[in-house]
């Protein structure tokens, strides 16, 4: 009775079949970033030492090292996180805390997938626009850290908002019948117990502001500045900016030199990234609800 | 005080609530506001979108930006063709058939390709592809519509996957087991029951991906060749839109018309993408609603 007729096993063989292939996908997919993390290594690797990282770039960028690009991105980072860690906290304790399910919270989740959406250059051209030019900063760290916050707005917000949901309404109804009032409520009961959850977003959103290349173009990143960053109106060198000029307008650059460069702005990127990854999984385990 | 200080708070959180729209209407604001001038001005539309002359430096100007906005869509058609169908399989194969370790493995290594920076892609392009395809295929440049092809397709691979296996993941269990209850296998389950069920999602997550490839900037720029062209082949080089404004405003005039037409290219990359994202946001109500 329980023996497979024709039909069961052709209908078997075509799930197996199905997997396997499924399951190639998935592999082409993926082996690139093993590829690529690979060959920077093996290629940029020789580059890599300490002077490397802690010299400023000599004899028209064919030498030296990164120093500046380095701290130029720290500033960069920084001055970014300043500025739109708090907004987007703000903002998704409202979509999450406040929000009526009208249209007013709809239109703004819309202008959040939006400005996630919108290409890196016409961000910049914002920036250049608005900062650069109307709010007249010139092209400087702020300038430049303004663009990118914009534009790394949308990881904090969803970030924050799905830690936030995350708490369980009883904390919330059990902190209202203790007679607090709704703000009360988030500051002592909400944030606290979300904040390891916006911290992962926080370090996923330094990740891919180090990454970014086109915000900074025209609003504060320079090809060669022989002094580090005095203040946030200064123009500064960047990882990614540098990369793209040694790669595409410095001549004579020692292949070598590139790769580390790209080593280096990789292993930041990704470092970050994992921080951030392991972070979450650790919370998991952690969850008391 | 307390009630004093929650009122206090209550506007403050709004204004960041709102400050996503703030920033959305100020981006079209400013870059209309550059780009107007042009608009009016020396802008002719049906140069602008038939003609493939993009001059505008030379001293009789003239801005076709035809073979840009081909060049886009060429480079984002390729990148789609390799892409939609291996991150559609990708998210079927960890939604529906991985399981425990292989699964978070595998979810760790894509969320890794979406987080290389796009210079870095770009560089690969330059360094890696470049040689690569020109000994493959016995061309004189590797910088072409293959090269950004392929990199922006991996690129996009990782919003994809990752929408699409949400998609699916969905798609209420109890569907599966009503059909696995049947008799189905899983194969047939998937076909019969949980794409079906999560076809707009699917199909949201192949919108915003082209959104992703359509506005990528500088890995097209390094990888694309940049050279104003109506591609034939895979082996042709092109230039986008995104990296046409990249690659020359640092060289315009302030409030001249190469510079309004630059913002020009941005305001028409602006709506292109805001629609592809609205539609995208419409496709996906569509399965709350049922």
């Amino acid at each position: 009775m329980f023996t497979a007729t024709r039909l069961n096993r052709r209908s078997y063989r075509t799930e197996s079949v199905a997997k396997a292939v499924f399951c190639l996908m998935t592999v082409v997919l993926v082996i690139p970033v093993l590829l690529i993390v690979g060959t920077l290594v093996v290629k940029g690797a020789p580059a890599i030492s300490w002077e490397f990282l802690f010299t400023a770039p000599t004899d028209n960028m064919t030498a030296g090292g990164i120093f500046p690009a380095l701290i130029g991105t720290v500033w960069l980072v920084v001055v970014a996180l300043l500025a739109s860690v708090p907004v987007g906290v703000a903002a998704a304790v409202y979509l999450s805390e406040y929000a009526p399910d009208n249209l007013l919270t709809r239109t703004i989740n819309l202008a959040i997938i939006n400005l996630a959406g919108v290409p890196s250059i016409v961000h910049a051209l914002f920036g250049f626009g608005a900062f650069v030019l109307f709010f007249d900063m010139g092209p400087s760290i702020l300038a430049a850290s303004l663009t990118l916050a914009v534009m790394t707005l949308p990881v904090v917000i969803v970030a924050t908002r799905e830690s936030l949901q995350a708490v369980p309404q009883a904390f919330r109804e059990a902190c209202w019948n203790m007679g607090a009032t709704r703000w009360q409520t988030i500051r002592k009961v909400v944030l606290p117990n979300s904040i390891s959850g916006i911290l992962t977003g926080v370090i996923l959103e330094v990740s891919r502001t180090a990454g970014e290349t086109a915000p900074i173009m025209f609003t504060g990143a320079t090809a060669f500045v022989a002094f580090l960053p005095g203040g946030v109106l200064d123009q500064t060198m960047a990882m990614s900016y540098h990369l793209y000029y040694i790669a595409t307008q410095a001549t004579d650059v020692p292949e070598e030199l590139t790769f580390g460069v790209a080593l280096v702005l990789i292993a930041i990127v990704l470092a970050m990234n994992a921080v951030s990854i392991a972070f979450r999984v650790y919370l998991r385990g952690l969850k008391k609800w | 005080m307390a009630w004093y200080v929650d009122r206090v708070a209550r506007v403050l959180v709004f204004a960041g609530g709102i400050s996503a729209i703030v920033f959305i209407v100020g981006i079209f604001v400013f870059i209309t506001k550059e780009g107007l001038d042009f608009v009016l001005g020396p802008l002719s539309l049906g140069e602008f979108f038939t003609s493939i002359a993009w001059r505008p430096t030379s001293n009789n100007p003239t801005y076709g930006a035809l073979a840009l906005i081909v060049g886009t869509a060429s480079v984002t058609g390729f990148a789609m063709l390799l892409s939609v169908p291996l991150s559609l399989g990708a998210a079927l194969f960890i939604a529906e058939f991985a399981t425990g370790r292989t699964r978070e493995t595998l979810k760790v290594l894509v969320e890794m390709l979406a987080a290389i920076p796009s210079v870095v892609w770009g560089f690969i392009g330059m360094s890696i592809m470049n040689p690569l395809i020109i000994r493959t295929f016995d061309v004189p440049v590797g910088l072409n519509v293959l090269n950004a092809g392929l990199i922006l397709g991996l690129m996009a691979a990782p919003i994809m996957t990752t929408i699409a296996e949400d998609a699916l993941k969905a798609v209420p269990d109890t569907y599966r087991e009503a059909a696995e209850a049947l008799g189905a296998t899983r194969w047939e389950v998937i076909v019969k029951v949980v794409i079906p069920a999560s076809r707009n999602g699917l199909l949201a997550a192949v919108l915003l991906g082209v959104g992703r490839g359509f506005g990528e900037t500088m890995a097209v720029l390094m990888a694309s060749g940049h050279a104003i062209n109506l591609p034939t082949s895979p082996f042709d080089s092109v230039r986008a839109l995104t990296a046409t404004i990249a690659a020359e405003l640092g060289d315009t005039v302030k409030g001249g018309a190469h510079w309004g037409s630059l913002f020009t290219l941005g305001i028409l990359l602006f709506v292109v993408t805001f629609v592809i994202n609205l539609t995208a946001d419409i496709v996906v109500r569509g399965i709350r609603k049922k």
